[in-house]
C-alpha cells in the first residue's frame, strides 16, 4: 500500500509542477502588462513571484525525476516523461527570462506598439497554457491530448503573425534609433520563441501519444 | 531410482530455464517486475500447479504409450531433454511437449508397443489449435482492456501500477498452469514405473504421481532460479515491441490457454453442462505466447508479425518429435544391448479361454478370432497385425481384444502379502487382498475383477476424481508387488 501512496504522491507532484508552469504564464502576462503600463512596483512584484515559482518548479522537477528513476516507474515511458518535464521547465525559464530581459534592458516601448505587444503576450501565454493542458491529458486521458495540441498550434501561428507584424512596424517607423529598434525587435522575437518552443514540445508530445496509444 | 529420475529432473530444469521466460520474461525484461520476485512466485506456483493439477495432462500422455520399465523412462526423458537442448543450440523454437511425444513414440517402436493413434492425433491437433486459441483469446482481451482504459481515463501511474499487478497475476496464473500442464512432460513417463508409495503429510495424502510431480516441480524451480534470467532478458525483448499493457494481455492469454488444456475440474464442468471441452494435453507455452502476440499484431494491422517465427513453430511440429524419436531409439538400443539394462518389460499376448470369454462378454464376435487362439505373440504390434489380418473389427472392439489378450501374470502369495506395507489401503481393501491368497492371474483385468469382486472399494468411480487417482496409484503398486 505504501508504494501506491507514494505513486499518488508522484502524480500529485507532477500536477503541482504543471501548476507552476501554468502560473508562470499568468505571472508573465501580468508582469509584462505592468511593464508596458509603467507600473514598476507591480512589475517588481511579479518578478519576485516568478522567481519563487521557478524555484518551486525546479524542486518539484528534481524530486519527480529522482523518484521515477529510483522506483523504475513507467519503464516504457520514463524517458518521454523526463523529456516532457524538462521541456516544460524550460518554458517556465523562458517566461522568467523574458521578464528579466525587460528589467535588465529597461527599454522604452513605443506607445503605438503596445497593443501588438499585448496581443503577442496573450498568444504566447495561451500557447503555453494549451501545452500544459496537453501534458495533463497525456498523464490522465491520452485521447484528449490531440484536442489541446491543436490549440498550441493555433496560438503559435497567431504569435508568429503578430511578431512578424510587430517587427515590420518597428523597422518601418521613422525617427527611431537603430539601437532602440533592435531592442524592441529582440523582445518581440524572445516572446515569439516561447510559443515556438511550446510548438516543439507539442510535436514531441504527439509522438509520445502515438507510442503510448493502445 | 533417483539415478534414473535424473534425466527427468534435467528435462524439468531445462523447462524451468526456458519456459519460465514465457511467463515472466516480458515483465522482467521491461523492468516492471524484479527477477527475484518473478523467480520466487514462479517457483512456488509451478510446484503447486504440478502437484495439485498435474494429473490431467499426464493421463493423455500415458495413453500415447505406457513406458513400463524405469530404464526406458530414463531414456525417454533423456531423449526429450537432449532434443530440447540440441534444438535450443540450433536456435529453433522448441517445445518439451513435442520432444516427449517423439521420445515416447521412439520407445513404442523399440519395444513393439502400439502407438495409440487417436491420442497422437489428439495431441498433434492440439499443437496447431493451441496458438490459434491463444490468438483468439488475446484479440478480444486486448480490445476489452483498451476500452476499459479509455473509458475510465486511468492515470499513467495508476495504469503502470495496475499493469504491474496484472503482469504479476498473469505470471502467477501462468506459472500454475505451466506446472499443471507441462509437468506431464517432465515426470509423466516415470509415473507407471516409479515404485513409490502414498505418503501423508500434514493430514494430506500424496500419491506416487504427486510426489514425482513435486520433484519435477522443484527441478523446474531450480531451472528458473539458475538459468532463466538470461533467457527472460533475451526472449522478453525478442517478442516484445509491445507495451506492458499488451504484454500483460499476452501472458494472460497464454495462461488461460495452458489452464484450459490442463484443468480436470474445468473439463468435467464443461462436460457436465453439455459444453465442448478441450483434451487435457501438454501444450507448448512458447507457442501459446507467440499465438497471443500474433493476435495483437493482427489487431495492429499485421506489421509486427514475425512470419519467420511462425514458420519456425510450424517446422518445430515436425522436426522436434522426429529428432526426439531418433535419439530415443538410438539410446534405447545402446542401453539395452551395450549396458544390458531392461528398457522395457516384454508384454506378450495370447488369446486363451479367459480372454476369449471376456471378449465375448464385451459383445465382440469371437468366431473370427478362433485361428489366433492359444498362439503366443511377442508384442502388441505383432498381435494387433495378426488380429487385423483375420478379423474385421472396429476401433473399440480391437482395443477390447488387445486388452483382454495382454499377458500380465500375478501371484498373490502369503509371503508377499506379509511384506506388503500399504498404509493407505482401507481395512476392506486389505481383507479383499488377503482373500485372494494363493491365487494366480494371467491377465491384469482378471486381477482387477477379482479385487472388485472381493471389495467394491477397488471399483473406480465413473467421474474423474482424486479418489480415482489414489486408487490407480494403489493398483499400480499392487501390480508391481505381485507381478511374476
Amino acid at each position: 500500500m505504501s508504494i501506491l501512496k507514494k505513486e499518488i504522491g508522484v502524480e500529485k507532484q507532477i500536477d503541482e509542477f504543471l501548476d507552476q508552469v501554468a502560473r508562470s504564464g499568468l505571472i508573465f502576462s501580468q508582469g509584462a502588462e505592468s511593464y508596458l503600463k509603467g507600473d514598476t512596483s507591480d512589475f517588481k512584484r511579479k518578478l519576485e513571484e516568478i522567481k519563487e515559482v521557478e524555484h518551486t518548479g525546479d524542486d518539484l522537477k528534481r524530486s519527480i525525476q529522482l523518484y521515477l528513476y529510483a522506483k523504475t516507474l513507467i519503464p516504457e515511458s520514463i524517458s518521454d516523461v523526463m523529456q516532457l518535464i524538462e521541456d516544460m521547465d524550460s518554458l517556465l525559464d523562458r517566461f522568467k527570462g523574458a521578464l528579466w530581459r525587460m528589467e535588465i534592458e529597461n527599454m522604452e516601448i513605443d506607445k503605438e506598439f503596445h497593443q501588438d505587444f499585448l496581443h503577442l503576450i496573450k498568444a504566447v501565454a495561451e500557447s503555453v497554457e494549451a501545452i500544459v493542458r496537453s501534458s495533463r491529458a497525456f498523464f490522465k486521458n491520452i485521447d484528449a491530448v490531440r484536442d489541446h495540441l491543436d490549440k498550441v498550434y493555433y496560438w503559435e501561428t497567431e504569435a508568429d503573425k503578430i511578431s512578424t507584424r510587430l517587427q515590420m512596424a518597428i523597422f518601418r517607423k521613422e525617427d527611431l534609433r537603430l539601437s532602440h529598434r533592435m531592442l524592441q525587435r529582440e523582445l518581440a522575437r524572445h516572446l515569439d520563441k516561447i510559443a515556438d518552443r511550446a510548438e516543439d514540445v507539442a510535436d514531441r508530445l504527439n509522438i509520445y501519444v502515438i507510442k503510448r496509444s493502445l | 531410482m533417483f539415478g534414473f529420475l535424473s534425466s527427468g529432473l534435467f528435462l524439468g530444469w531445462s523447462l524451468g530455464a526456458n519456459d519460465a521466460s514465457n511467463v515472466f520474461g516480458t515483465a522482467v525484461s521491461s523492468r516492471m517486475i524484479k527477477f527475484r520476485t518473478a523467480a520466487i512466485y514462479c517457483s512456488i506456483f509451478v510446484i503447486l500447479g504440478a502437484v495439485i493439477s498435474g494429473a490431467g495432462a499426464s493421463h493423455t500422455l500415458g495413453k500415447l504409450g505406457a513406458v513400463n520399465a524405469v530404464a526406458g523412462a530414463f531414456i525417454v526423458a533423456f531423449a526429450a531433454a537432449m532434443s530440447v537442448y540440441l534444438m535450443t543450440l540450433a536456435r529453433f523454437p522448441v517445445s518439451t511437449s513435442q520432444a516427449i511425444v517423439g521420445a515416447i513414440i521412439g520407445w513404442n517402436m523399440f519395444s513393439g508397443s502400439i502407438t495409440d493413434m487417436s491420442s497422437l492425433t489428439k495431441i498433434v491437433s492440439t499443437w496447431i489449435f493451441c496458438p490459434l486459441l491463444s490468438m483468439g483469446i488475446s484479440m478480444p482481451l486486448y480490445l476489452l482492456t483498451s476500452v476499459v482504459i479509455r473509458k475510465f481515463s486511468i492515470h499513467m501511474f495508476k495504469l503502470d501500477k495496475l499493469t504491474r499487478w496484472s503482469l504479476l497475476g498473469a505470471g502467477i496464473f501462468g506459472s500454475y498452469s505451466l506446472g499443471a500442464n507441462n509437468i506431464a512432460n517432465v515426470m509423466g513417463v516415470f509415473v507407471p514405473v516409479a515404485n513409490l508409495g502414498t505418503i501423508s503429510f500434514l493430514g494430506m495424502t500424496f500419491s506416487a504421481a504427486q510426489q514425482l510431480f513435486f520433484l519435477g516441480g522443484i527441478a523446474i524451480a531450480v531451472g528458473v532460479f539458475t538459468f532463466s534470467k538470461r533467457v527472460m532478458l533475451t526472449v522478453g525483448k525478442g517478442i516484445f515491441d509491445l507495451s506492458p499493457v499488451m504484454a500483460a494481455v499476452v501472458v494472460w492469454s497464454h495462461s488461460i490457454v495452458l489452464f484450459l488444456f490442463s484443468s480436470v475440474a474445468l473439463e468435467s464442468w464443461l462436460k457436465g453442462h453439455g459444453l465442448p471441452s478441450l483434451p487435457l494435453v501438454p501444450v507448448s507455452s512458447s507457442q501459446a505466447i507467440v499465438g497471443a502476440v500474433i493476435g495483437i499484431g493482427l489487431l495492429k494491422g499485421g506489421k509486427s508479425i514475425r512470419w519467420k517465427t511462425v514458420a519456425g513453430i510450424t517446422s518445430g511440429w515436425i522436426t522436434t518429435p522426429i529428432i526426439a524419436a531418433l535419439i530415443s531409439l538410438i539410446s534405447l538400443f545402446f542401453l539395452q544391448n551395450v549396458f544390458q539394462q531392461n528398457t522395457f518389460r516384454h508384454v506378450e499376448f495370447n488369446l486363451d479361454n479367459d480372454a476369449m470369454t471376456r471378449i465375448e462378454q464385451a459383445g465382440v464376435d469371437i468366431e473370427q478370432l478362433q485361428p489366433l487362439m492359444w498362439q503366443d505373440f511377442p508384442n502388441a504390434v505383432a498381435f494387433k497385425d495378426a488380429v487385423v489380418g483375420v478379423a474385421q473389427l472396429d476401433k473399440k472392439s480391437l482395443q477390447t481384444v488387445i486388452e483382454a489378450a495382454e499377458i500380465d501374470q500375478f501371484e498373490i502369495s502369503a509371503n508377499t502379502l506379509k511384506k506388503l506395507k500399504i498404509e493407505f489401503m482401507t481395512p476392506g481393501q486389505t481383507e479383499a487382498l488377503k482373500a485372494l491368497d494363493g491365487k494366480v492371474f494371467s491377465h491384469r483385468w482378471q486381477f482387477n475383477d477379482a479385487l472388485v469382486e472381493q471389495s467394491l472399494e477397488f471399483q473406480s468411480k465413473e467421474k474423474k476424481s482424486a479418489a480415482n487417482d489414489h486408487l490407480s496409484s494403489l493398483l499400480m503398486q499392487l501390480y508391481n508387488k505381485f507381478r511374476i
